[in-house]
């Protein structure tokens, strides 16, 4: 559910903390190394067999991909010089760069995407992310520098798929189990850093790549500490042990203001790639009537939440896109607190508290439901609890039951053993949600598992993928915007501001609507400032 | 077995009353029934009414505590938490209570085969640690504060089960036992009426100490994430989230954190004192 | 020979109990609703039927559950406890072993100051039962037991990693410099970033012990001997420290063993807690990823562990006591 980093830059508008650092002076210098604060360790280390964002986040800087996003979110080349598009949108010729190697020295040629892209849509391949390669009818590389794959139908995210998930080693991959391969361990890449050693649940080490084909990094190290307990993490990046971590709303308000903070440290927030909802199982009788579905909305105070649980830093989701996108519509129906309309709603659905205990209750069934989220994710059990809150004011009565992750997706997700969720989604760069609210994707393991069907969304859906032109799709995702709201499948909740914190030694962290890593490889320290050696 | 008379007990009556530790036990211990009885009437505010514009604010005349992360009173929550701390020492405890009574008194009463294989099972039990056993079967069961009980409970017994044991092989050549025998009783009540009510002085005292340390693991499980659930304030969750504010926000940890020590310190006391007292082998 | 007959005896009777140990190893996993499938065959959207079936059978879910246990059972043998059912599908194995040693290591050094600690104060008390020093070790033990350990360890983080800056916060070494240390800096490295976990593992500890070697002192000075030995006009240092320390410590072994799981245990606290990569954090993860392969390997691997420890208690306390091989209890 969680999609790769490179393919999760996605804004236009960002909030910068007023003390970005501009390295004047002389020149950057080379050196160092920059210690990141991660609650989980990595799982795998081949990009297209992991789900979990500390191991992209490594393997993202070990493999490239054809495309990027630069910081302005527009799609560049990477492996790829550059690409063409045939007029019916169907044919994407890629030429690649010449002269770039693996680490041990073999050179990257269209071969290693032919065969990433093979890889990934083999069915014995356990990844998650084969569903935009499917589209691909073919596949060829007709000399080592030129990538060439054919599509069904036009498919617009077609080109922003091609990032760093699907490049592999073929030379070393090659007829072997990808599961059992030493890579998944041991990567060998072509990015601008090296996998040094990874000690299990303590640390992952890189170094610099020096034969980085885009120029080598300024520092020479990038270690990941792994340290669970959220607690103990913010006590290290204090003490000096880390140099790079989230912050939580929080400690972000409450807790780095003091002058040591200010001196040592540098803060942004920018809004994150995501947003929060709550979800219904559009299954269950409860949920089928739409006005139930708008009284909720009604009934939940989502400034309340942002207050409360993002402390201000966040702003509130009116539907599954980020305020900021090009492709959002500001003009959709919203749902202000008004409890008295929700409580006016509910009673014309027949809800009614007929036997005084103070909750609703219809045909002798009372308006009790259990909402489902995962474990350890503290803002989503504050919104839980404030939505409970709310919820019973007018008369509904919200149990909250938090799982652990695998088997909230196993157990009670794929198997759509739910009345409500409160999730979030990670948001891609382009605006198709096909996967997530298509009727045809109600299936088992798949996305849409509120079970949403809408006749006019599912055609929308399927237009804005054959769509190319901007104006075109945005009036398409507008329409879905708007009928999103109306039906209010899910209460969208919010999107959440990231907010990291770096030591203030690091220069070159230029905030950028994509962010602040996308420039990683040029941030640099000065030669008295630095602090590690890297051998 | 020598004592257990008229005269010793009086003595050891004497002996608690003059032992302060196992008074001040006493004391904490009944002072938390009174507030996880009364909770409603004590608290100054309803445990759960959310305030998001008075998040975190310190200990004051209108919040003795302060409030939590998201504007609770933590008075009214530690108020509250008690009887959640307390029912989940309680029924834990009472669960393995019983459980390792009933074990320990067949095997100690049958011996042989039977006492051979439930030893057997208490060995293998023993070899666990018991919070992994506990957090693998909550974590594939609902953490509900019932099951939670119910696995703290199942993973405690072993200590009754063995001391009960003793006594039993201890008791059950005794006059009494074989006099109830030639009458035609039968073994159940042999067992659980006869030999028990002379075995009940060990089992309250480790039943007492079991106590704490079942708050102690709810706890430990909280901090993991699947104790208590939220918002049901348990002393446990309330202290793993006043953990990740300690810096800001102290009071979030030190109250509960304190309420939890005072509270296990509380029935250790008193287990000891009772120990002293109901145990004729030591005056 | 005696010895050696109990020796005997006291393995053959480590056969039934191993196989308990591995009987519910196994089967608490399988009480999990659903059934302990990969991960990667859970998020794959595209997993076909056929192919669920095809991965059941490489796991060999698709036997009666007594042949799986016959299977794992056999692999346990030799050391094989199957692959992990995370993405880096690693032996289990492999990933227990790795982990093994740190938690050992801070166990046995807990183990060690819960001891150093412990004794003297148990005796101490025990000689001055009553007195003041009795009751304030006592209370002050009976805290020690009873404030939550990851309290604790944020406290003194705080105090000592931040306030006073003289210890690391976590982890087990430094990051840095740390290849280029001798052989001494690496054991001072070590040992500053050992000194808050394994205080903070002890420190439940100490009420227990020092509990226990009061009240077994107090019954050892209240025998015979130890009165004769008083009549004799030995001093009461050599009464107390060369008589009666001896006898009192000997059962103590045995809780030794005993104690053993609850230290483990403690241990996925306190690793969580000071970012210590042991077997807690690895029974937590796996866990939580339901990992059942590992979950299932850990459990099995330490109690089997917990009871090799408390065979060797049990050699070590019958070494020393020959009352114990000969049959002899208690109240000769």
């Amino acid at each position: 559910m969680k999609r790769p980093l490179i393919l999760s830059f996605l804004a236009l508008l960002f909030l910068l903390f007023p003390f970005a650092s501009f390295g004047k002076g002389p020149g950057p210098d080379y050196g160092d190394a920059i210690v990141v604060g991660s609650i989980g360790d990595a799982s795998t280390l081949i990009p297209m067999l992991a789900s979990d964002a500390t191991s992209h986040e490594i393997a993202g800087l070990i493999y490239n991909g054809l495309v990027k996003y630069d910081k302005d979110l527009n799609l560049v080349g990477d492996l790829a010089e550059s690409w063409d598009i045939s007029k019916d949108g169907k044919v994407i010729t890629f030429h690649l760069r010449h002269g770039v190697r693996w680490e041990d020295g073999v050179p990257f040629t269209s071969k290693d995407v032919l065969f990433g892209f093979k890889t990934i849509i083999d069915p014995k391949t356990p990844t998650a992310y084969a569903g935009d390669f499917l589209e691909v009818e073919k596949a060829e590389a007709p000399d080592p520098y030129t990538f060439k794959v054919t599509y069904k139908e036009p498919f617009a995210p077609a080109l922003s798929s091609w990032g760093n998930i699907v490049v592999l080693p073929e030379h070393l991959l090659k007829g072997k189990d990808i599961t059992k391969s030493p890579l998944s361990r041991h990567p060998v890449g072509l990015g601008p850093f090296r996998f040094k050693l990874w000690k299990t649940q303590e640390r992952i080490e890189l170094v610099a790549n020096k034969d980085y084909f885009d120029g080598r990094p300024y520092l020479d190290g990038y270690i990941m500490r792994i340290i669970p307990d959220p607690a103990t993490m913010f006590m290290e990046l204090k003490a000096g042990g880390i140099d790079w971590m989230g912050l939580s709303p929080i400690q972000y308000k409450r807790q780095t203001n003091t002058p040591f903070f200010r001196k040592n440290f540098r803060k942004y927030k920018y809004l994150s790639f995501s947003y929060t909802y709550l979800g219904y199982n559009l299954r269950h009788p409860f949920f089928k009537d739409k006005r139930v579905r708008k009284a909720i909305s009604y009934a939940i105070d989502k400034k309340e939440i942002i207050r409360g649980v993002l402390l201000g830093l966040g702003v509130v989701a009116t539907g599954p896109y980020k305020p900021d996108a090009w492709y959002y519509n500001p003009n959709v129906k919203r749902y202000p607190y008004d409890p008295q309309k929700a409580k006016r709603l509910l009673r014309e659905c027949g809800w009614k508290d007929t036997d005084g205990d103070g909750i609703l209750d219809k045909d002798g069934r009372p308006f009790v439901f259990t909402v489902l989220t995962n474990q350890g994710n503290s803002l989503r059990d504050k919104t839980a609890q404030i939505i409970q809150y709310r919820l019973k004011q007018v008369g509904i009565r919200m149990k909250i039951r938090q799982l652990e992750w695998t088997a909230f997706i196993n157990d009670f997700i794929d198997k759509r053993r739910f009345e409500a969720v409160i999730l979030g989604w990670t948001l891609g760069q382009d605006p198709d949600i096909f996967d997530i609210w298509h009727s045809s994707k109600t299936g088992p393991k798949q996305l849409n598992f509120i079970g949403y069907k809408n006749k006019e969304v599912d055609r929308l859906l399927v237009l804005g993928r054959r769509t190319f032109e901007r104006e075109e799709r945005k009036k398409v995702y507008f329409r879905i915007q708007e009928i999103l709201a109306e039906d209010q499948p899910y209460t969208f909740l919010y999107v959440p501001m990231a907010l990291p914190v770096i030591h203030a030694r690091f220069r070159g962290i230029r905030p950028a609507p994509a962010g602040i890593d996308y420039n990683f490889i040029r941030w640099w320290v000065p030669k008295d400032e630095q602090k590690y050696i890297m051998p | 077995m020598k004592g257990g008379s008229i005269e010793g007990k009086r003595r050891s009556i004497g002996a608690f009353c003059q032992n302060p530790l196992a008074i001040i036990g006493l004391l904490i211990v009944l002072a938390l029934a009174l507030i996880a009885i009364f909770a409603p009437l004590i608290a100054p505010y309803d445990p759960q009414a959310i305030d998001t514009f008075h998040i975190l604010e310190a200990p004051s005349l209108l919040h003795p505590c302060g409030t939590d992360s998201l504007g609770r009173d933590c008075l009214s929550r530690l108020i509250y938490g008690a009887r959640i701390s307390l029912l989940v020492g309680f029924v834990a405890v009472g669960i393995a209570t019983v459980v390792g009574t009933f074990l320990g008194a067949l095997a100690g009463f049958y011996g042989g085969f039977v006492d051979g294989l439930i030893m057997r099972f208490v060995d293998i039990m023993l070899c666990f640690p018991a919070i992994f056993l506990i957090m693998a079967v909550i974590a594939f069961l609902e953490p509900s504060i019932w099951n939670i009980m119910i696995v703290i409970g199942l993973t405690g017994w072993m200590g009754v089960a063995r001391l009960v044991r003793a006594e039993f092989l201890s008791l059950r050549k005794r006059d009494f036992v074989l006099a109830a025998k030639i009458s035609g009783a039968s073994d159940f009540d042999i067992l659980f009426s006869e030999i028990l009510p002379n075995a009940i002085a060990p089992i309250l005292v480790s039943a007492t100490l079991g106590i704490g340390g079942a708050i102690l693991t709810e706890s430990a499980l909280s901090f993991l994430g699947i104790g208590v659930q939220p918002p049901t304030p348990s002393w446990g969750n309330m202290l793993t989230e006043g953990k990740n504010n300690l810096e800001i926000a102290w009071w979030l940890s030190v109250f509960p954190g304190l309420a939890i020590l005072i509270t296990v310190l509380g029935y250790n006391l008193l287990g000891e004192g009772l120990r002293d007292f109901l145990d004729p082998r030591k005056d | 020979m005696d010895f050696f007959l109990w020796l005997l005896k006291r393995l053959l009777a480590l056969v039934p109990t191993f196989f308990g140990i591995t009987l519910i190893s196994f089967f608490v996993m399988h009480l999990a609703p659903g059934e302990p499938m990969s991960i990667q065959a859970d998020f794959n959207p595209k997993m076909t039927p056929e192919m669920r079936q095809r991965l059941r059978a490489q796991y060999g879910l698709d036997k009666p559950l007594y042949v799986q246990y016959g299977r794992w059972l056999n692999g346990l043998i030799h050391l094989d406890l199957g692959r992990s059912f995370s993405p880096d599908r690693r032996k289990v194995w492999d990933k227990i072993r790795e982990r093994l040693p740190v938690t050992i290591l801070i166990n046995v050094l807990s183990m060690i100051l819960i001891l150093v600690v412990a004794i003297p104060l148990g005796v101490r008390a025990a000689v001055r039962q009553n007195s003041l020093f009795d009751q304030v070790t006592t209370v002050l033990v009976f805290i020690a037991y009873a404030a939550p350990a990851f309290w604790v360890a944020l406290l003194l983080m705080l105090l000592f990693g931040i306030k006073l800056d003289l210890l690391p916060i976590s982890g087990l070494h430094s990051l840095m410099g740390y290849d280029s240390m001798t052989t001494f800096q690496r054991v001072l490295d070590w040992s500053k970033h050992l000194v808050l976990p394994v205080f903070v593992s002890a420190i439940g500890g100490l009420a227990g012990f020092s509990r226990y070697t009061r009240s077994s002192m107090l019954e050892v000075l209240r025998q015979d001997y130890i009165t004769t030995a008083r009549a004799k006009g030995l001093s009461e240092r050599k009464v107390i420290y060369r008589h009666a320390l001896r006898n009192a410590l000997l059962p103590l072994i045995t809780i030794l063993g005993l104690s053993v799981p609850g230290l483990i245990g403690g241990s996925v606290i306190f690793e969580s807690i000071f970012a210590i990569p042991g077997v807690g954090q690895l029974m937590w993860s796996s866990v939580m990823a339901r990992d059942y392969p590992v979950l299932m390997g850990n459990l099995v691997i330490v109690s089997v562990l917990t009871l090799l420890g408390n065979l060797l208690a049990d050699i070590g306390y019958a070494a020393v006591d020959p009352r114990v091989r000969t049959g002899i209890q208690e109240g000769d």
